[in-house]
């Protein structure tokens, strides 16, 4: 026998699209609201972004050095995280905080539960929810920009104060880096729905239930009907914008079913809706996308679609 | 209009313009024949000679080896060398004829004769389809008299021919569509004869727009049968997606196309049938597409089944880079095969050399669960879940998520990102449950037996 050529199973093409383009694709996505956080609050957000991916990536590094894995710094993954950690990180937090929020993720979160794939919940947002709980006053303690009033416009309204809505769309007011400019996150979701990287599933239906579920409470809590002005703040403050186009969207937290990602979405709306109108605090977004991406796999369990060709309800089980 | 066509699947690169445009070359062979006795689903073939006998081109050379089962006749006239195992497409051996072929091409007495199929029953036109050794031309084999058994003639309403060839770089049932018209709509009319209350319908996908326009005008004013343009979309050609694009009716796995009323069948095997019942010459040819990126010049050959795929190479003009990759069938579905020295079989379509081998380049990483296989499976399945379940041999859960239902297209396995060999572990998983459920048949009937 003189040749030998590659035999594998059928099919025999492959995508072009790996794990590492998908991730850097939502790398640059990230950038729009990293460079308006920069602007909006100057060198120091940058060093939060600069030591949050770095402290993200070596962890990665030095673990699966540790534990003998292949390395998968390439992928990307551990570079997404840091940012989507940083852009949630008031720019004041002290760099050694952020780095241990990016360490907290990597390792606990990501790597002991198996690495890429394998984690529970959004590493980056546990990252952050661990400072939130560890580092309270920290982690709230917001820089005023450009004069104006340090609390951000959701802490604003609680207080029954009243927000300048241009101001929040473009985004000069106070807030974590990442989530303050509307304008700078709805370029970076374009660029990812234009890349085909997320699909308006997610984030449309959780935006819209947001909003009904905050009508809904105010209602039954006895607020009345919240005027339009008051649900435009809710759309462009806090964490929704970006939770919704950059966290929510996560692969690995999110249903694939298509009827999970309706109830995932609808989940985290009501969550979102409930902790910004009863909750204590004016924020809620990384908490309703952590516990809703608890609930992931019973979802979808409970949702695997009928395939072509059965009857609703009879399954692909009988022969 | 919009174009009929199913829910989901995708667009690989379709590589058809290399060999779309080269005319069917007729090649024959010289040196050894060999014909495997299991070139169909079914019972292997019972040879009716034995080494030493002399055949004629066209002769039976083995008889089906049971109902579901199928005919081989010599496509040359010679000697038969032996009886033995040979290495087949597939990669294993089967018990074969080897023939070796005289040159003279010499008929059996009756070959080619003209045959008036109105003069034929039902029954008739059945056992010349058997006895011509004709299945599935479209890949999976299928004996074609068995599928064209029914238990109620009147209820099929439709005669499907396939004319989507939704395989990238396969041209062969395009080209027939282009040169052999009347031969096509001769054997589509044999079968409508079969179902009195069927409507025939040719299903092409729009990319093939000569082929549309010109069965089109032929059919004009045929009053049974009518051209249906497809989309183009992978896996159209699929009979389950086929059958959902043309009557709108869905089955599934524990159904035939005869439960929705349809019997399909593709271009070259209608075109068989043709040969067969009007032409008395029974399936000793194939037509192959010779194509890929590391072949000199790619074009499309009409050759003699049994000779090998090295001669077909070589009548083609060879390679003009040493490729990685051999493919029979299309990139999709087809089968890599590690020799050249294999025989074409009945269902042999394509030779594909690839310079490159995309699977040995991309090996897999872990999933990221990032649902793009959910999205491109036509069967509707989540394929993620399934390939947890069969590679933790966890096969009721991989049942009851529809696992059954995969018809193996390899959709979700060209768009993964992470580069997973789902559809590898769906055929292990669906070739798991059915020895399981063998099992336990052979289990049940040994207690009842006992009681």
């Amino acid at each position: 026998m003189n040749e030998m050529y590659n035999v594998s199973v059928s099919p025999h093409l492959r995508s072009e699209t790996g794990t590492n383009s998908i991730m850097r694709d939502v790398a640059i996505a990230l950038l729009p609201p990293c460079l308006f956080g920069i602007y909006n609050f100057g060198y120091k957000a940058l060093l939060l972004i600069v030591v949050s991916v770095l402290a993200a990536i070596v962890t990665e590094f030095v673990y699966e050095k540790l534990v003998k894995r292949p390395v998968t710094v390439g992928d990307f993954s551990a570079v997404v995280t840091g940012m989507i950690l940083a852009v949630n990180l008031p720019a004041t937090l002290p760099l050694w905080m952020a780095a241990l929020g990016s360490v907290f993720a990597i390792l606990v979160v990501k790597q002991l539960f198996g690495g890429l794939g394998q984690n529970f919940m959004n590493p980056a947002l546990a990252g952050r929810c661990f400072l939130l709980i560890s580092f309270g006053s920290q982690m709230t303690a917001f820089p005023a920009v450009d004069g104006i009033s340090a609390a951000t416009p959701l802490t604003a309204m609680k207080a029954g104060e009243s927000v300048d809505l241009l101001q929040m769309f473009i985004g000069n007011y106070s807030g974590c880096i990442g989530e303050t400019s509307v304008l700078a996150i709805l370029l970076g979701a374009g660029y990812l729905l234009l890349k085909k990287v997320i699909s308006i599933r997610i984030p449309g239906i959780y935006i819209l239930s947001t909003m009904v579920f905050i009508v809904v409470l105010n209602l039954v809590t006895g607020n009345g009907m919240p005027t339009g002005g008051y649900l435009l703040a809710h759309l462009f403050g806090g964490g929704l914008l970006i939770g919704a186009f950059f966290m929510a969207t996560d692969y690995v937290t999110s249903p694939i079913t298509p009827m999970g990602q309706v109830i995932y979405a609808l989940l985290i709306g009501f969550l979102t809706a409930l902790f910004r109108v009863v909750g204590k605090s004016a924020e809620g977004v990384s908490y309703a996308i952590i516990i809703s991406n608890m609930a992931v796999p019973l979802i979808e369990k409970a949702t695997v679609p009928t395939p072509f060709g059965r009857k609703k309800g009879k399954g692909g089980a009988k022969a | 209009m919009s174009l009929k066509t199913f829910l989901r699947g995708v667009h690989p690169f379709d590589g058809k313009a290399l060999a779309k445009d080269s005319p069917i070359r007729q090649v024959q062979m010289t040196g050894e024949m060999v014909f495997p006795l299991s070139q169909h689903i079914g019972a292997p073939a019972t040879p009716t000679v034995k080494p030493g006998d002399h055949v004629l081109m066209g002769q039976q050379i083995a008889a089906p080896g049971g109902f579901v089962s199928a005919g081989i006749c010599s496509s040359v006239s010679g000697t038969v060398r032996a009886i033995e195992p040979r290495t087949t497409i597939i990669g294993e051996t089967r018990d074969s004829i080897v023939i070796e072929n005289d040159g003279k091409y010499e008929a059996v007495p009756g070959l080619g004769e003209k045959r008036d199929p109105s003069s034929l029953t039902p029954a008739q036109i059945r056992d010349i389809i058997r006895d011509a050794g004709i299945v599935g031309l479209g890949g999976a084999g299928f004996p074609t008299h068995v599928k064209l058994t029914t238990k109620d003639d009147s209820k099929v309403k439709y005669v499907i021919v396939n004319g989507a060839e939704c395989e990238p770089y396969l041209n062969s049932d395009y080209r027939l569509m282009l040169e052999r018209p009347e031969e096509l709509l001769g054997g589509l009319k044999v079968i409508l004869s079969l179902f009195p209350n069927a409507e025939g319908v040719i299903g092409i996908e729009d990319n093939k727009p000569e082929a549309i326009r010109l069965l089109t005008e032929k059919t004009a004013s045929e009053p049974r049968i009518h051209v249906e343009a497809l989309k183009t979309k992978y896996p159209q050609g699929g009979e389950r997606m086929l059958i959902h694009a043309i009557t709108g009716q869905d089955i599934n796995s524990s159904m035939l196309p005869f439960d929705a009323g349809c019997i399909v069948n593709n271009v070259a095997t209608v075109i068989a049938v043709y040969m067969a019942v009007c032409c008395s010459t029974p399936l000793m040819t194939t037509v192959m597409t010779i194509t890929g990126d590391a072949v000199k010049s790619p074009c499309n050959l009409e050759v003699p089944i049994g000779c090998s795929h090295k001669d077909v190479l070589e009548a083609a003009g060879g390679f003009s880079v040493q490729p990685e990759k051999l493919i029979s069938g299309g990139p999709m579905m087809g089968t890599a095969m590690y020799t050249l020295d294999i025989p074409v079989q009945k269902t042999s379509s394509s030779i594909l050399a690839f310079a490159e081998d995309p699977v040995a380049d991309n090996p897999s990483s872990p999933c990221i669960h990032c649902g793009r296989c959910v999205q491109a499976c036509p069967e509707r399945l989540v394929p993620q879940m399934m390939q947890v379940a069969a590679d933790n041999d966890n096969f009721e859960w991989f049942e009851k998520l529809g696992g059954m239902e995969c018809i193996e297209c390899g959709c979700c396995t060209i768009v993964c990102p992470a580069h997973r060999t789902l559809t590898q572990s769906f055929k292990y998983g669906k070739t798991s449950v059915n020895r399981l459920r063998r099992e336990a048949q052979a289990k049940a009937a040994v207690e009842k037996s006992a009681k």
